[in-house]
């Protein structure tokens, strides 16, 4: 039986990766900024497990799996003060248009 | 043969959701287009041999952040679609040629590794009892780390959200 | 895989959705029937005998209707919402194990049973929400958001009291949390199956998940975003014909995989109160005994099963006609500071009892009860009076006129 090779995977993460980053660049919405960022993150989960799973010892197998864990804690953390500001930038400027609110001051 | 062409299957509606999140103007597309890919993203991680990731996946992303993100669109009613960019600036091009150089890169290192490219036969590492034997004992540091980490975004969040009573 | 197990997989899928999907008229008899019970009032009677066939007029009804398709913003969510409510909820109950034997075991026995049913009630906020926003009105919108909060928040104390039975049990898997509950009561007493409610940690736990269970599903006393009183049908306001169908369906069969849940990991599943694998076992010799106890062994299983979803759901008819509504930060008030509190004592609590045993797990719930007391006192709900408008009189009767 012919199983996938590790390549395939990597290729693919970094297809999202890629996608992730290119849509942050371009995107003036900053939630959708942030969605690419998400998807940054599991393109890079997808590349831990991916790896974890080829691993020859059980221990080495086992810490791709506890850094993903990390990775969600981290996102989640991250998603949640984000969104935060995002709302505060909101209730202040009435527009979070990315490029319009691109100055410090005022 | 069977895994393969599963893999294709996800692997091509992962990237066409990606592609999707990234194209559409309206943000609510975007955010369900990310939860298609989330959920893809779930089922290759099944096929990897993470059971207890490929679940926290759904529950934790799929079914809590992307929420999360749904609500702040839905309240601060930001679904109406991205206007056009008015001036051609040099955004657009620059981003390309950055995403097609960390792709190369990418694709590139991943065809040089020296790891075996055969999957190993399938262990326990996948299961919660496994991960959570090495997240308390091993991991114990970082994931107390990561418990104060959340702890602080939660409270962060609470003091950004809070209206100033003046 | 073999051919073989794939039969047997398609005949359990089978065996599933035919069973979600034809107990929900039933269900939907029940609850009317019943709440008129308790209403002290009929219900309806007319069509069949005990008005059995209402639900088929509902349903033909409905069937018929015309369908108002309003001029919102995206088609495409709007159609979508009803599908995403109605398709986590069918797939949820697949790892739930109706019975011990090939036919009845879940439809997937995996490793991570109890997290897979999490994951797919996750999903179910998606219906309610997108449901809202894409009826493009204020008021499905301001329901869908309030639903979708509650949902959201309930999901920490449900996940807490799962990770209750999860840890009595030591797996994730269901037919494990099952079996874990097999054990005589207690450890000690002999005849009488371990279900998980029957020990200190289950009964708060269970009590915990039965709360959770009413808000996740949209119910009484936790129905505020649905309420007809409040916000005309909330996020269903804008659909008719077969998507409310769709919705309503969806909160059923929601209903049945989430009672069906807490069936197997605090009721003790498929298994009756009493241990009848000794007297069964003296059927082993063959003849009418054993006919007997072959017959018993696969039959009751499922009836016990199916008794006690149904004891459930006759719990949630039962609050709906007792219970008033909870305002929307009285619901949110008990979800975040006391549900998931609680849920953490008493697993911090179950702990105690897996590394020490049962007298320091007993002293701890003791401790816990009297500093409880302590902190908060035994107070009686504090009675507001609120100033009247002058325009505003209570009625008096007046006095009878004399002459």
């Amino acid at each position: 039986m012919e199983t996938v090779p590790l390549n395939a995977y990597l290729v693919l993460s970094a297809f999202l990766f890629t996608m992730g980053a290119i849509g942050v660049v371009i995107k003036r919405n900053p939630i959708v900024m942030f969605m690419c960022i998400e998807l940054m993150l599991n393109a890079a989960n997808l590349a831990f497990l991916a790896f974890a799973r080829y691993q020859t010892d059980l221990l080495a197998q086992v810490s791709g799996h506890i850094f993903v864990l990390f990775v969600f804690g981290v996102a989640a953390a991250e998603v949640a003060v984000g969104l935060g500001i995002i709302v505060v930038i909101f209730r202040l400027r009435e527009s979070i248009d990315v490029d319009e609110v691109s100055l410090l001051r005022g | 043969m069977a895994e393969r062409a599963l893999f294709f299957i996800l692997a091509i509606v992962a990237i066409v959701s990606a592609g999707g999140v990234v194209v559409s103007r309206n943000p609510v597309r975007s955010a369900l287009l990310l939860v298609l890919n989330f959920f893809t993203l779930a089922l290759i991680y099944f096929m990897l041999s993470a059971q207890f990731i490929g679940a926290l996946q759904v529950i934790v992303y799929a079914g809590a952040i992307m929420v999360l993100f749904l609500f702040v669109i839905m309240l601060l009613n930001l679904g109406s679609p991205e206007a056009e960019l008015q001036e051609r600036d040099l955004k657009r091009p620059l981003a390309y040629l950055i995403g097609f150089g960390i792709l190369a890169t990418l694709v590139g290192q991943a065809f040089v590794l020296l790891l075996p490219m055969t999957p190993q036969p399938p262990s326990d590492a996948g299961t919660a009892k496994v991960i959570g034997q090495a997240l308390f004992t091993q991991w114990a540091y970082p994931m107390l780390l990561m418990g104060v980490l959340l702890t602080v975004g939660v409270i962060g969040s609470i003091l950004l959200a809070r209206r100033r009573v003046s | 895989m073999t051919l073989a197990d794939f039969g047997w997989a398609i005949a359990r899928i089978a065996i599933m959705l035919g069973f979600l999907l034809s107990v929900l008229p039933l269900l939907i008899w029940l609850e009317r029937r019943a709440l008129a019970w308790f209403q002290c009032r009929i219900g309806p009677n007319r069509l069949g005998p005990f008005g059995l066939l209402q639900p088929m007029a509902d349903a033909v009804k409905l069937f018929f209707k015309e369908e108002i398709v309003p001029a919102s913003a995206d088609r495409f969510i709007w159609a979508l919402a009803p599908a995403l409510s109605l398709f986590p909820a069918l797939v949820a109950a697949a790892t739930i194990p109706w019975g011990p034997n090939r036919l009845l075991t879940p439809v997937a026995d995996v490793d991570i049973g109890v997290l897979y049913f999490l994951a797919m009630s996750s999903l179910a906020a998606y219906g309610v929400l997108l449901a809202g926003w894409s009826s493009n009105n204020k008021y499905s919108l301001l329901g869908g958001l309030r639903s979708s909060a509650q949902v959201i928040s309930y999901e920490l104390g449900m996940g807490l009291a799962l990770a209750t039975a999860v840890l009595a049990a030591g797996s994730f898997r269901m037919t494990t949390i099952v079996e874990a509950q097999a054990q005589p009561l207690w450890g000690v007493v002999p005849f009488l199956h371990n279900w998980l409610i029957f020990t200190p940690w289950g009964l708060v736990g269970g009590a915990l998940f039965f709360v959770c269970m009413l808000a996740e599903t949209n119910r009484a006393p936790f129905d505020l975003p649905e309420a007809e009183s409040e916000l005309v049908a909330g996020y269903q306001t804008e659909y008719s014909s077969m998507k409310f169908a769709a919705f309503f369906m969806g909160e059923y069969v929601a209903i049945l995989a989430i009672c069906g849940v807490m069936t197997t990991c605090f009721l003790g599943g498929y298994l009756a109160p009493i241990n009848w694998s000794p007297i069964q076992a003296l059927g082993e010799g063959g003849g009418l005994w054993g006919v007997l106890a072959t017959l018993t062994g696969a039959l009751m299983p499922p009836l016990w099963f199916v008794l006690k979803l149904f004891g459930l759901f006759f719990s949630f008819l039962w609050i709906r006609a007792t219970l008033l509504r909870l305002r929307y930060d009285q619901l949110m008030n008990l979800g975040w500071r006391f549900l998931i509190p609680a849920g953490l004592l008493n697993l911090a609590l179950l702990t105690v009892y897996v590394i020490w045993g049962w007298i320091p797990a007993l002293i701890g719930y003791a401790v816990a009860i009297a500093a409880y007391f302590l902190v908060f006192g035994a107070r009686r709900p504090e009675r507001r009076t609120v100033a009247l408008l002058p325009e505003a009189q209570p009625y008096r009767p007046k006095e009878a006129q004399s002459g």
